[in-house]
Formats: structure tokens, sequence, C-alpha cells
């Protein structure tokens, strides 16, 4: 009998905590970038273990989600952060305005590098970007010359450039719906697209045209969608000497026993060289608050402080032990700036 | 004589049936011992995968039951925690235990100088050690000005050095460890300082990004609220549907479509209630993201046709003779249905029931959707508390890039086939106990 009130009871008074808590939150949440997802969960940890505040919830929604999340309007049922590992689209900050969320701040966190990695069992690739766009390119300029398109032909990297080994051509790499696959399009493929000159004319020309040349990756085998976990990634590189994997450096960084980099254009991917911004495959990462919930959810000026502090983002914060490359001391000084003023974000 | 005879001749036809079936019978036998051999093979590929899965994830995730600690001999400073000296609870909480922390260290190692060097020797205890002597000072403000020993977590690339996934043969520059951390820690380890204990806070603490301090409490309770939720909407609506259905409904082209709409909802992917729960509780009703009442919601809709389905099968069960008894002595239809029909089914509705838990239980698909795959530090108190579930958990230490997550990845995974074969177990146990055949 008293188990037949319970089960109303518990759901009486769950409904009861719905509608009492749709009118305040007490934690900020925050949606985003799975590749700022490491970095922003450090910090909100760290937040809610050294202040009085709740710690923040983070969702990994990818920097496209995020946006789409944060959009959506203003008020305690939409999130107060997004992150992202690319700038805010025009056409995202207008969806913005549309839904009445006119003001927002910007706050670049650091730079993270994207690694062409393979075993450590095989010999360490030296690739440039136009080797990777070669071998990587749907369609690719046709190799007995003229200003032509054909289908990729190139079946091993010892086709695209002499220099390289005999091995077939296998990526393993993120699918589409990921930031880490767009700004390897944008930064190395784009990158060695350029290249050439007949292409890079047609930026000018046919904007539509050329990035769709530039950025679309092949589709008959030689390029392996492997999910959105690096891990994954890292381990078939393990299994298999011959492939290659794209993923983001931090991931590099704690396997370094078991895969090495690639070097890219002459540079390695270390610590370094993306920190001073020689390793061309190097994105910013941002992220964005929605400065009508400041004041309104606890927390947020003080997580901002947080996240915006040296300790955290400098040189020897503890963001760069999980593998966050930092900006320049200036340009952090810049957006703590902005983090404090809560400075408005214009496109 | 004549007999004997006739006996030939009957046997005659016989003799020769019999010669064919002695013919066949060898080959027969041996399609037998064939197909039986097959079945077992079978059974054994099955086993040998079950044996595989199992040793696999116990081998890779047992050594995270252990965490390996560090002694640190701390004195805590007057002068470093609260200067004042007034003891109030907001000086004590601000105050710089990492200092606290670091100093023991550079005190066990003086002969480390360089400033990059200090900053290694630092990496050999966790972050969150910090934190213990926080929690310890605010407990008890009498320690301050006092030394003591005390034992704190060690970073997580010291613990996968202790447990041997970080190969201290290979050069230098291909593992995490440096030459100079393994001499600090084959230091401590001569001075008795590194011992490996039970971990206990794997069973405590909430989500971490530290792996030394991830635990998988949060989401246990977030799988419990959600469950909870869960059970206390599908268990009432199913048997009450179930038993409208059975007992009470007419047989009718209405009642059909509904039995034939059960059984579709019965194999629709999860992932679409995820989808139905994020526009409807979530769009239009405009409950909150990432709670365990979401999810309970969600999970509702997903089991509510595994358990119509059992209850109704466990109500066909019980034999009619039992219902025409019960109005044979004058009872109503309902009296008839609650009084004698019902406690004879609830055995089996509860098993199906505890499969439609154990099921949602191991649910990822639909909690994506609404929020549940999130980072959730915070242990969850009620319904209304942000949460993951166990599964989401596992799928986001799986993701995580440290690699002592990898070993807490199986740690999670025995948990939560630890929790689905308890759920199974008292399944067949109620199902042995109080089941009754006709």
């Amino acid at each position: 009998m008293t188990k037949k009130s319970l089960i109303p009871a518990i759901a009486g008074a769950s409904l009861l905590c719905a509608s009492g808590s749709i009118l305040a939150r007490d934690y900020i949440s925050i949606v985003g970038s799975s590749t700022v997802y490491p970095f922003a969960t450090v910090v909100a940890e760290q937040f809610g273990k050294t202040t009085k505040f709740k710690t923040p919830k983070i969702e990994s929604t990818g920097s496209g989600g995020g946006l789409k999340l944060f959009c959506a309007g203003v008020g305690t049922e939409h999130p107060d952060i997004t992150n992202a590992s690319r700038r805010i689209k025009k056409s995202e900050y207008g969806r913005c305005h549309k839904n009445g969320v006119n003001e927002i701040v910007e706050i670049k966190i650091g730079y993270d590098g994207i690694a062409v990695a393979n075993s450590k069992q095989a010999i360490r690739f030296k690739l440039s970007r136009k080797d990777l766009f070669l071998a990587l390119a749907k369609q690719v300029p046709d190799p007995k010359g003229g200003e032509k398109l054909v289908e990729n032909p190139y079946k091993t990297w010892k086709d695209v450039n002499a220099k390289l080994p005999a091995s077939r051509i296998e990526v393993l790499g993120p699918p589409p719906t990921s930031g880490t696959r767009d700004a390897f399009a944008e930064l190395a493929m784009e990158g060695g697209c350029k290249k050439i000159d007949w292409i890079k004319a047609m930026k000018k020309r046919d904007k539509k045209a050329y990035n769709a040349i530039c950025h679309t990756i092949r589709e008959d085998g030689a390029y392996i969608e492997a999910g959105e976990n690096d891990n994954l990634i890292v381990q078939k590189l393990e299994a298999n000497p011959n492939a290659l994997g794209i993923f983001g450096f931090s991931f590099l960084d704690q396997n370094t026993d078991k895969v090495q980099g690639a070097i890219i254009d002459g540079v390695a991917p270390e610590f370094e060289a993306i920190a001073k911004g020689t390793y061309p495959i190097s994105r910013p990462l941002f992220f964005y608050v929605k400065k009508a919930h400041v004041g309104k959810i606890p927390g947020i000026a003080e997580y901002l402080a947080e996240f915006t502090s040296e300790k955290t983002w400098g040189d020897e914060g503890y963001l760069t032990d999980k593998g966050l490359i930092p900006m320049p001391r200036a340009e952090r000084q810049q957006f703590a700036k902005d983090a404090v003023e809560l400075k408005n974000l214009k496109l | 004589m004549s007999n004997k005879i006739d006996n030939e001749v009957l046997s005659a036809s016989p003799n020769k049936s019999m010669q064919r079936v002695q013919a066949s019978l060898a080959r027969r036998y041996a399609k037998e011992r064939r197909f039986r051999r097959m079945g077992i093979s079978a059974v054994i590929t099955g086993l040998l995968f079950l044996s595989l899965l199992f040793g696999s994830i116990i081998s890779n995730g047992y050594t995270a039951f252990w965490q390996t600690y560090i002694q640190i001999e701390v004195h805590f400073d007057a002068e470093m925690l609260d200067p004042q000296g007034q003891r109030s609870p907001e000086a004590l909480s601000a105050a710089n235990y990492g200092g606290l922390v670091k100093r023991s260290l550079r005190q066990m190692f003086p002969q480390v100088k360089k400033r990059s060097d200090k900053r290694k020797l630092y990496h050999l205890v966790s972050s969150g050690a910090a934190f213990q002597l926080r929690e310890m000072v605010m407990n008890n403000p009498q320690l301050i000005g006092s030394t003591a020993l005390i034992w704190v977590a060690a970073d997580d690339d010291v613990d996968m050095l202790m447990k041997g996934h970080i190969n201290r043969h290979k050069p230098e520059a291909d593992r995490r460890m440096k030459d100079q951390q393994i001499s600090w820690v084959d230091e401590l380890l001569q001075q008795g300082r590194i011992e490996q204990r039970f971990n206990t806070t794997f069973f405590t603490a909430g989500d971490s990004r530290e792996p030394e301090l991830a635990g998988i409490r949060g989401a246990v309770m977030g799988s419990i609220f959600t469950l909870l939720i869960t059970l206390a909407l599908s268990l009432p609506i199913g048997v009450a549907a179930a038993l409208y259905l059975e007992e009470f409904a007419p047989t009718n082209r209405l009642t059909d479509l509904i039995e034939v709409n059960i059984n579709n909802l019965a194999a629709v992917p999860s992932i679409v209630f995820g989808l139905l729960g994020l526009a409807v509780f979530i769009g239009f009703f405009g409950m909150p993201r990432s709670v365990p009442i979401v999810g309970g919601l969600v999970l509702t809709l997903m089991t509510l046709p595994t358990i119509i389905i059992a209850s109704r099968a466990a109500l066909k069960s019980v034999p009619p003779s039992i219902r025409e008894a019960a109005l044979g002595i004058g009872a109503s239809r309902m009296q008839t249905v609650f009084h004698h029909v019902l406690p004879q089914a609830l055995p089996g509705m509860l098993t199906g029931t505890i499969i439609g838990m154990a099921q949602a239980l191991g649910e990822t698909a639909p909690l994506l959707m609404i929020g549940m795959v999130a980072f959730i530090v915070d242990i969850p108190g009620n319904v209304m508390d942000p949460s993951t579930a166990l599964p989401v958990q596992i799928y986001l230490w799986a993701d995580s890039p440290e690699r002592a997550f990898a070993e807490r990845t199986s740690a999670a995974i025995m948990v939560l086939l630890a929790f689905l074969i308890t759920m199974n177990t008292l399944a067949v146990l109620l199902r042995k106990k109080f089941e009754r055949r006709w």
C-alpha cells in the first residue's frame, strides 16, 4: 500500500520541482565544440571547486550545434555560453539577433594544432600541404598537365610526390560533422590547393567552385571516416602502421609513445611551433557569452575571470598541461579585457 | 514346417526395408552428430566471444580499482593559510593550499632548483591534493600550525607508470614520464612513500577531468534517478494498459490497431524517442535540458511497449478457468481481475518490467538528444539536478585523451555490467519464486 502511494508522490513531487526550476537555474549551462570541451571542462571543474558557485554543466554538441542552441533565445532554458572551434559565422550571428540575442561577447582562448600522424613503427612522414591536397581531394588537376580536373587518380604517396614512400594512401580522419574536419579542409587542403596557380586564380572569379575543389575530400576509400573518437584513431594507427590519422594536438601530446606527427611544410607539430604560428595547420578556439545572462545566472562573470586568468590560459597555465596552445601575451590581455568589459561583438 | 516357410515369406519384405533402414542409419546418425557438433560449436563460439569481451574489459579495467598515493609531509603554516588569525571560513576556503603542497614537495626534493624542473616536480601529485588539504583544514581548523604526514593521490601519469602502462624502457622522448620524474618516483618508492590503495574516489566522486579524481557516483545517481522516474511512470501505465487491453477491451478494429502499434513501437530505434523527448518535453513543455526527469520520461516512452507486451503475455498465461470460477461464484469483472488474475500474472509482469528497466539502464542514444551527454561534476541530489547516466559516462571517458581514462572506462563498464547482471538475476529469481505453472 505504501509503495502504491509512494509512486504518485514521487511523480507529483518531481513535476512540482520541474515547474520550480524553469524559473531559476543556479548553474552555468555551456554547450558547443568537442574540441574545446576538454579545456572548458578543466576550467569549469576548477571554478566549481574553488568558488562558492556550482560547477557549470558542459555539453559537447559540436560548434554548429552549440551555436544553434545558443542563438535560440534569451532565458534560463537557453545556454549561457557556447564553445566553438571556429569563429561564429555571419549567418549564425544574424540568427542570434533575430532571436533576441543581441549582445554576444567573443573570447578567444588559444590555439589548437591539427596533427597528421602515423605509428611510431613506420617512418615519419614529411608532407607539404600540397601533398595533402593532392592525396585527399576528390578532384585534382590532371597529372598529365593542363588546366582541367580529374577524379583523384593517386593510389600511393609516391604517386603524389616522388620523395614520399610507396605505401598506399590511407588516412583516418573525422567525419564532416566535426569542427576538426572543417579546420583541416580549410587550413591543410585549401592551403595546398592555393599552391596551384590556376585554381588560386579561380577564387576571385568563382568562389563557390573554388571552395568545392579545395574543400571536398575524396570518397573512394582512401580517406576513412573514423568517427569523432580520437582515441580510436590512435589505436587504429598503432594496429596499422601504413595508415595516417588526423586528430587534435592534445591527443598527439598524450600518445607520444605510440604515434608521431608528420612534419608539415618543414615544421613538426610541437607545442612551441604551434604557439609561434609556424605550424601551418592550427586554428583558434573561441567561446561566446550571452551578455543578457550575466548577472541573471550566478557565476558567469567569475567563470570568465577564471578562464581569462594567467594561471589558466597563460604560458604555464593549467590548460597548457591539457594541450591548449596559448595566445601571445598581448592577445591574452586584450581578450581578458574584453571579458571584464563584456565587449559586444559586432560582425 | 509350413509355419516356418510362412514366416520366411512374410519377413522377406520387412527384411528388405530393414536393410534399407539399416543402410541409411549410419548416414542419419552421422547427420545428427554433425548437427549436434554444429550446435555445440555455435554455443562455444558465443561463449568464446563473451569470455573475450569480459576478459578484455576486466584485464583492462581491474587496475582502475587501485590508485597510487604519495605520502607528503605538510606543515599547515599559519602565516600562509590565515595571516589574520581569525580562522574565518571564507579566509580558510580561499587560502593557498596548492602552495602548501608545492612547498612540501620542494622540501622533499631540495636538490630541485630550476623553475622548469620544479614544475615537473609539482606534477607528481594530483591537483586534487590542494582540495584534500582544504577540506581537512575546513573540517578541523586546529590543524593550522601543525605538521602532518598525509597521503595524497598521485598524478595520473605517476599512476600509469606504477601500473606499468608507461614503459620506462622506451626512449625518453617517447613517453610522458621523463627520466628525471621516474627517478623521483623511484626515490619515493625506496622511502616507502608511494603506495597503491583501493580507489575509493572512483566510487564516491563525480566526474572530473583529472583521471585520479574522477568517479562514477554522479553517473550512478543520475542513472538511479532516471530509472526511478521511468519505473514510477512506466509500471502503472504499462500494467493498466495491459490489463485494460487484455481483460476489458472489446476486440474490434480499434483495439487491433492499438495492438499492432504497440508492437511496432517496441521496435522503434531508441534515438527516435530522444528526438520526441527533445521536441515535446524540452521544446513544448519547456523543461530544462540534462535533467533525469526528462531522461526518465523519454525512457518511459521507450520501455512502455516492452512492459505492455510482457504484461499481456503474463495475463494471457493465467488459465481462463480461474476467471470463470471467480465469475461463477458471483465476483464482478473488476474483482475477478484484481483479486484473482492480477496476483497470478504479477511475477511475469515484474520480470518484464525489470528487463525493460535493464534495457533503459544501458541506453545512451535518447539521452544524447536531451543533453544528458555532458560534463557534470556535482553529484545530483534530486531529479531536477543536471546529471549524466552510467553508459553516457562510459562514452565520455572513452573519448578523453588521458591514457588513465582508458582503464576507468573499462572499470565503469564493469560497474554497469554488475548492475545489469544484478537486475537480470533479480528477474530470474522473482520468476522462479512466484511463477505458477498450470
